[in-house]
């Protein structure tokens, strides 16, 4: 039989849905700064690879030209996303998400096998939890990613009074660069959640707006016999196959 | 496993998302009870949707109203209120002993030539040319104005310096610097003081001090603000000499202001006129949406 089970507290639900404008209006207006020095690109001695950006797309986006209106968005902007950053890592350290949130030392080998299976490429059935290793280090690293975000950004955002911070980043530049790949880092996290949502189905992505998930249980047993679960592991190692 | 402490998550079917979850599962399979969840999930979940794009749509005009409402020099007021919070947090913070790095002299680039603002008359004349202060004067009295020429300038004390010339369009220079100090220059005349008492020590300013220092160039065209503390420190020149070099005419010559606690745009060229006031003086770029601080 069908039942409801509770899967993301409102306050993370809130947490993910303030981050998600913020953090992409933070890039967009980063993109109007970066397009003032747009010096970054993938390449070796003169050979480029890929240039961030080529001007078709500076062009297609209007990015051109918006150097001082993108500073002054960033830099409202950033209180947004650094309280929202602060409440969410208060929130889960003291309501106890983190035990789902903080990988272990068997995430790294369930996050392979995670990755294996959506590659098709191992076809045993995944541990059954609330985050698999994969987003349990999905998750947490994109925590730290934000907090490198904040940190490069006000490495050079105050170089001078913050100098300890900037050297600490090595130097302003590198600071700079930093910052730059870290926002790269979130676009394609961007990318792979995307994907992964529109893969895992309807029944995960309204837990984050509604917070539950409905699963298929033996009404005997109530073993989860279908469905993403919110349940913790019972261990680390790879749930049986379901009967169902 | 990290997990096995934890109590499993609320499994209980529920008939609606508020009441106090059933006793227990039923033992065997109830279809009414199943079929009540899912309707009372379905009204929850179509709640939740609603209440999200509804604050989704509110956001949006949030961001419509912020951009609707009057500018100020160049920016919707809000984010112009933010700007100048941010400024005074950074200036509340400010301590003039933090310094920005040196770096060894054999580190110094070539400055890229970025802006001619201010350099466009086509009669200036380097050699008669003099640096005009005026002296710091409260409300109803006249403000001391004197007139000083480079070689004035240049017997105070000099200073050197090689530090990271940072434009705000995010590109940057180590360059060595040669001038005096504005603190340098404020020992020998004290005109940033209504009483004229010199400024000592930067950390320590007179209760009589001007709060902002305004810079022109001769012809008025460029013009750049800075708050005292900033003006004061000990790395903020006014800087005849650039890489071992007579400054050229145009990174400035004959004077120009550096500080490595500004961006480039408030390193003013061609100095023509420096005044110490009470009011926040205007700013070329801060008036083209930039902000007025600027500062690092």
């Amino acid at each position: 039989m069908k039942v409801v089970v509770e899967k993301h507290p409102l306050a993370i639900r809130w947490f993910h849905w303030v981050n998600f404008p913020v953090l992409s209006l933070m890039i967009w207006s980063g993109m109007w700064i970066y397009w003032a020095n747009d010096v970054y690109r993938i390449g070796w001695g003169s050979t480029t690879l890929f240039k961030f950006f080529p001007q078709s797309f500076y062009e297609a986006f209007h990015l051109e030209h918006q150097l001082a209106q993108g500073m002054a968005w960033h830099f409202v902007l950033m209180w947004m996303f650094f309280v929202n950053g602060v409440l969410y890592v208060l929130y889960t350290a003291f309501s106890g998400e983190w035990r789902y949130l903080l990988p272990t030392r068997h995430s790294f080998r369930e996050a392979v096998l995670v990755t294996l299976h959506d590659l098709g490429l191992y076809k045993k059935p995944l541990p059954v939890r609330k985050f698999n290793g994969a987003q349990q280090i999905a998750y947490t690293s994109v925590v730290l990613m934000g907090l490198g975000s904040v940190l490069t950004g006000l490495a050079i955002y105050k170089p001078v009074q913050l100098g300890w911070l900037t050297q600490l980043l090595g130097g302003y530049e590198m600071a700079r660069v930093i910052h730059f790949a870290l926002t790269v880092g979130y676009v394609l996290f961007f990318v792979i959640h995307i994907s992964q949502v529109v893969r895992a189905g309807w029944n995960n992505f309204r837990a984050m707006v509604a917070g539950f998930e409905i699963e298929e249980v033996d009404p005997a047993t109530h073993a989860v016999l279908a469905g993403p679960t919110a349940l913790p592991a019972a261990d680390a190692s790879l749930s049986p196959a379901p009967q169902a | 496993m990290m997990d096995e402490t934890t109590p499993p998550a609320a499994l209980a079917p529920t008939d609606a998302p508020d009441s106090a979850p059933t006793s227990a599962l039923p033992v065997a399979y109830d279809a009414a009870a199943e079929a009540a969840a899912l309707r009372a999930a379905s009204k929850r979940s179509r709640r939740s949707f609603l209440i999200t794009g509804a604050l989704g749509l509110a956001g949006l005009g949030g961001w419509r109203w912020l951009l609707s409402r009057p500018e100020e020099d160049g920016l919707a007021r809000p984010l112009r209120r933010v700007l100048d919070f941010n400024g005074q947090l950074t200036t509340d913070y400010f301590q003039n002993t933090r310094l920005a790095p040196e770096f060894a002299r054999a580190r110094a680039q070539e400055l890229r030539f970025n802006g001619d603002v201010g350099l466009g008359e086509d009669n200036f004349d380097p050699t008669a040319w003099r640096l005009t202060v005026q002296g710091y004067a409260p409300a109803g009295t006249a403000p001391r104005t004197q007139a000083f020429s480079l070689d004035q300038i240049k017997v105070l004390p000099r200073t050197e310096q090689t530090t990271e010339f940072k434009c705000i369009e995010g590109w940057s220079t180590i360059v060595h610097w040669a001038g005096v100090r504005l603190v340098d220059f404020l020992k020998a005349y004290p005109l940033a003081t209504a009483s004229g008492r010199a400024v000592a020590d930067g950390s320590h300013p007179p209760a009589d001090l001007a709060r902002y220092v305004g810079m022109t160039t001769p012809d008025e065209a460029y013009y750049v603000g800075l708050e005292i503390e900033s003006a004061l420190h000990p790395q903020t020149l006014l800087c005849y000499e650039m890489n071992g070099q007579p400054l050229t005419a145009e990174h400035g010559a004959p004077l120009r202001l550096v500080s490595p606690l500004k961006y480039g745009v408030k390193h003013i060229k061609r100095l023509g006129t420096i005044a110490f006031t009470d009011v926040r003086p205007r700013d070329y770029w801060a008036e083209l949406g930039y902000d007025w601080h600027a500062g690092h």
